[in-house]
């Protein structure tokens, strides 16, 4: 490791094969308490037919064992526990423990959501207090908290618009998607039946007004915007955007992913959104878990509230009361009422800033215009326009030397980071996507501005040993054409 | 900080939002509360629910036991509080324990290959049907109405706006699928049969006869199971082309209704029309092995309108709940487990079975649910029970029209005998009430 290095030195870690490798036969993990019921023979009860002896292949190994292997295995990874990642557009902010405890509490953790709602007001409860607070901060009029997902939502939210389209006579047939839109847009628009129709940016890498006025006709349905965009920058020209498609007929979707910069601040609803997503896994601190549980809540304008997903949430006497049946619902996006517990951390969240979200968006936002600032005069800065909870740089002057974003980031990794965001939006070539998000001191951003540097100076005077990292991880870089070409996708006995 | 950004104050930062769209007051929020407060807050949400009940609800969610192991191993910050694992050099831990995971449901359900998740067993069950339609380019689907009502629904929701036709079969006395009905309605058109095994009447489907009936015109059979507990003692759908499962029997509480971890299991030739992650293993250049994302060309950040699902985040850590679950218990574990199921459920349709006017309908085999027929609305029955402090059958009469004095009951091996028996004797009492 080279003496540049501040925040990360070399540590023993455990090695630890798959579980399958330690199994053997007549170990437990796990004790049942006594049958107190006649016990019956599977194969008696059911039949031949129907019954099966024992999983074969199932591991058989020790509570000591399933402990120390996970934990092993845990000791791999990174995680924002362990710092800071500016990964941009992910924002990966600290995940509050209170958020754990209160989801694990009986009578939060074990409720069913079948059971009568005369016992699960709490539960009601808690869905009512967290749309309520959503619309607030978003400055809509109606909420449905049941997509899993910020993908799943984007499908809510085109399965909406499609919805009050067809009510006024006409789905309509395009969806426009700027091309430095998240790959979850397109995908979303196709299955929700829709084609998808690209718009350029402009050379400020925003939407292209006098190009969207031209692809706007009696055919586009829609209009997927992430604003401010996935370059960082607020659209300044947004309520116009809105009225060149209200005037057409058509609906403005928002993209919420980048809601970091803009709680407390503005609201969507006020510029012109009819209709967004929220992602709780990024502004709302669920944790990633490495790659899920999220949420993706839906909330819309009130003429998209005759379309919500069933079952709707509403008010009844005084309660909050769950609507199965609306005639005009699109349906159902998913059994049951949505990811609760997610909800539940969700809301944890909220409860903890209350109005003060507002300074949560405001350190957000200085510390990624703080990283701009120390990292301009080395990374290429292809967008001048003003950054607000994230700054996209590129590799250009890095490439001279042959090295890139991808190398870049992996060096990262040496001086104890997570990389940023690589190769995302398309529309910047070789980009570097930061965004640290509030929960980053001062100390935390200066050390990965002074990796950054270091790195940028490394890729002038030792390219190679960027080219060719990371060098002290427990496996360098993977193999992934071999992964793919032949794929070994489980273990085999 | 701000003086580094060349700002007097923070309202700077935001100057390039249009003044017209900055907020002037602060928003109306409830808070700020600190740790202590929040978790009075939740408390008391908590008593306004079902503490002190005992339910017999099944019907896609199950109560079984979670061992504390697997909240210490969830709750370990480098499993928790990472991303999702496109670095792979810093995500081994992760992506290993998927590549765990998918090893375990291809055992669990017979299949070949599974994924790395899905959102949950509803969706897992749609996508499935368009993996299907994408496999047999046909756009007709036949589906079981003992199929989950709300998968069903799920599944009518997507399929609006994709041209795909959905046919539904009923179910014979002995609580399965008709399957004569089932043969007349499969054509050169149908791109998958989709049945639920153990089905929502709780009765299991004969699978290897269905298979033949979908493979006759060459659609696929698609399974669903709700309840993976019940793989410990049933046969394995192995004769499906694509199995999609709920994984939330092992390791994940109820939650009201989420979040849980569906899965896609199939036959490894279908796996480039798979949608969600996959973990695949490989090595590094020194011959290290180690495990990457793979076959990402499916997926919505490189295929984009083309990817064969728009998922992105999943469920991962339910995922890992239910991979450290399923190691604790191991092959004997589950498979004592199911007995233990299949034991309690049996002996709570004997006890009902022998109350005045109670039927139970089905004569198929069933797991750990069956239905039972009351002579009068189970509603009201369920009313009194209530008061003793009983959920009791969940009303299939809300789907089912012509089931409305029909319930749904559930009894897993967290149900005490003497809440059985208290059951019985509460119900023996609700139906001897005046009407």
């Amino acid at each position: 490791m080279s003496d540049g290095i501040k925040k990360a030195g070399r540590h023993v870690s455990q090695n630890e094969g798959l579980i399958f490798e330690k199994s053997a036969p007549g170990k437990r993990g796990i004790e049942l308490p006594p049958l107190d019921v006649p016990a019956i023979d599977p194969g008696s009860a059911l039949g031949a037919e129907y019954a099966r002896d024992a999983v074969e292949g199932f591991p058989e190994v020790s509570e000591i064992e399933v402990m120390r292997h996970f934990t092993r295995l845990s000791t791999w990874n990174y995680s924002i526990d362990l710092g800071m990642y500016p990964l941009g557009s992910c924002t990966m902010k600290y995940n509050p423990r209170v958020n754990e405890f209160v989801a694990r509490l009986d009578g939060i953790a074990t409720e069913h959501p079948f059971q009568p709602q005369a016992v699960s007001r709490g539960c009601l409860e808690i869905m009512r207090t967290l749309q309520d607070c959503l619309l607030e901060i978003t400055g809509m009029d109606a909420c449905t908290l049941e997509p899993s997902s910020g993908a799943q939502g984007e499908l809510t939210g085109l399965l909406l618009i499609r919805a009050y389209l067809e009510s006024k006579g006409n789905p309509r047939r395009r969806v426009l998607i700027p091309d430095s839109a998240h790959g979850t847009n397109p995908a979303t628009a196709v299955i929700a039946g829709y084609e998808v129709e690209n718009i350029r940016s402009d050379a400020k890498g925003q939407i292209d007004v006098e190009a969207l006025k031209r692809e706007v006709r009696d055919d586009v349905a829609a209009l997927m915007i992430t604003n401010p965009s996935t370059l960082g920058v607020f659209e300044p020209r947004i309520g116009e955007i809105a009225e060149i498609l209200h005037a057409r007929g058509a609906l403005l979707y928002m993209d919420g992913a980048n809601m970091n910069a803009l709680a407390g601040i503005s609201r969507p609803g006020d510029f012109g959104v009819d209709v967004m997503h929220l992602n709780l896994h990024k502004t709302f601190s669920q944790p990633h878990g490495g790659g899920g549980p999220g949420a993706g809540p839906v909330v819309v304008k009130k003429i998209l509230e005759p379309f919500l997903p069933v079952p709707v949430l509403v008010e009844k006497d005084g309660q909050p009361v769950l609507e199965t049946h609306r005639h005009t619902s699109i349906g159902r996006v998913r059994a049951f009422c949505g990811n609760f517990g997610v909800l539940v951390r969700a809301l944890a969240y909220t409860l903890a800033y209350g109005p003060g979200i507002r300074q949560a968006t405001e350190d957000a936002v200085l510390n990624a215009n703080y990283i701009r600032r120390q990292l301009e005069d080395v990374y290429e800065l292809p967008y001048k326009s003003a950054s607000m909870h994230e700054v996209v740089f590129s590799d250009a002057r890095q490439k001279k030397n042959g090295v890139t974003t991808m190398d870049i980031a992996k060096r990262l990794i040496d001086y104890g980071f997570h990389p940023y965001t690589t190769a995302f939006p398309l529309i910047v070539p070789g980009a570097l996507m930061i965004e640290p998000t509030e929960s980053e001191s001062k100390e935390e951003c200066d050390l990965f501005v002074d990796a950054m540097r270091s790195i940028a100076e490394e890729a002038a005077t030792n390219p190679e040993i960027v080219k060719t990292a990371p060098h002290s991880t427990r496996v360098g870089r993977l193999d992934e054409v071999t992964a793919a070409r032949k794929p070994i996708l489980r273990w085999k006995p | 900080m701000l003086a580094a950004v060349g700002a007097q104050s923070a309202s700077e930062l935001f100057a390039s939002i249009p003044a017209e769209y900055r907020l002037q007051r602060p928003l109306n929020l409830p808070g700020p509360l600190s740790e202590a407060e929040i978790i009075a807050w939740f408390r008391a949400r908590a008593a306004e629910n079902s503490v002190g009940y005992t339910s017999f609800l099944g019907a896609g969610v199950y109560s079984h036991l979670r061992s504390v192991v697997t909240d210490a191993i969830l709750q370990r910050g480098e499993f928790l509080t990472s991303y999702t694992p496109y670095q792979a050099e810093i995500s081994q831990g992760t992506l290993q324990a998927i590549f765990e995971f998918q090893t375990l449901m291809c055992e669990l359900t017979g299949q070949e290959v599974a994924n790395a998740s899905m959102w949950d067993g509803s969706t897992a069950t749609t996508e499935a049907v368009l993996m299907a339609e994408r496999l047999t380019r046909r756009h007709r689907v036949v589906v079981a109405r003992t199929l989950h009502p709300e998968y069903r629904q799920v599944l009518t929701t997507y399929a609006r706006n994709l041209g795909l036709a959905i046919e539904e079969i009923g179910y014979i006395e002995t609580g399965q699928l008709d399957a004569k009905a089932l043969a007349a309605a499969v054509n050169d058109e149908t791109a998958a049969v989709v049945v639920q095994s153990p089905n929502f009447f709780g009765t299991i489907e004969r699978i290897p006869a269905l298979a033949e009936i979908a493979r006759a015109k060459q659609a696929l059979l698609i399974v669903t199971v709700t309840e993976g507990v019940s793989l410990g003692a049933v046969r394995p759908p192995a004769e499906a082309d694509i199995v999609a499962m709920e994984t939330q029997s092992f390791g994940m509480a109820p939650s009201y209704g989420g979040p849980y971890a569906g899965v896609i299991a199939a036959r490894e030739k279908y796996v480039r029309q798979m949608p969600g992650r996959l973990a695949g293993q490989t090595t590094d250049s020194a011959g290290r092995r180690g495990f990457v994302l793979t076959l990402a060309t499916r997926e919505q950040h490189i295929r984009r309108e083309k990817a064969t699902s728009n998922i992105c985040t999943n469920q991962a850590l339910c995922a890992l709940a239910a991979t450290v679950h399923l190691c604790l218990l191991g092959k004997e574990g589950l498979r004592e487990l199911a007995a233990q199921n299949l034991a309690k459920a049996h002996f709570a349709a004997a006890e009902l079975g022998k109350i005045p006017g109670v039927r139970i309908p089905f004569s198929g085999p069933f797991f750990n649910e069956f239905v039972v027929e009351l002579p009068r609305s189970v509603r009201i029955v369920n009313d009194a029970l209530l008061r003793e402090k009983i959920i009791g059958p969940l009303p299939l009469g809300p789907w089912y029209p012509e089931q409305t004095k029909r319930g749904l009951v559930c009894v897993t091996e967290t149900i005490p005998r003497a809440e059985i028996e208290r059951f019985a004797a509460a119900l023996d009492r609700a139906l001897a009430l005046p009407i």
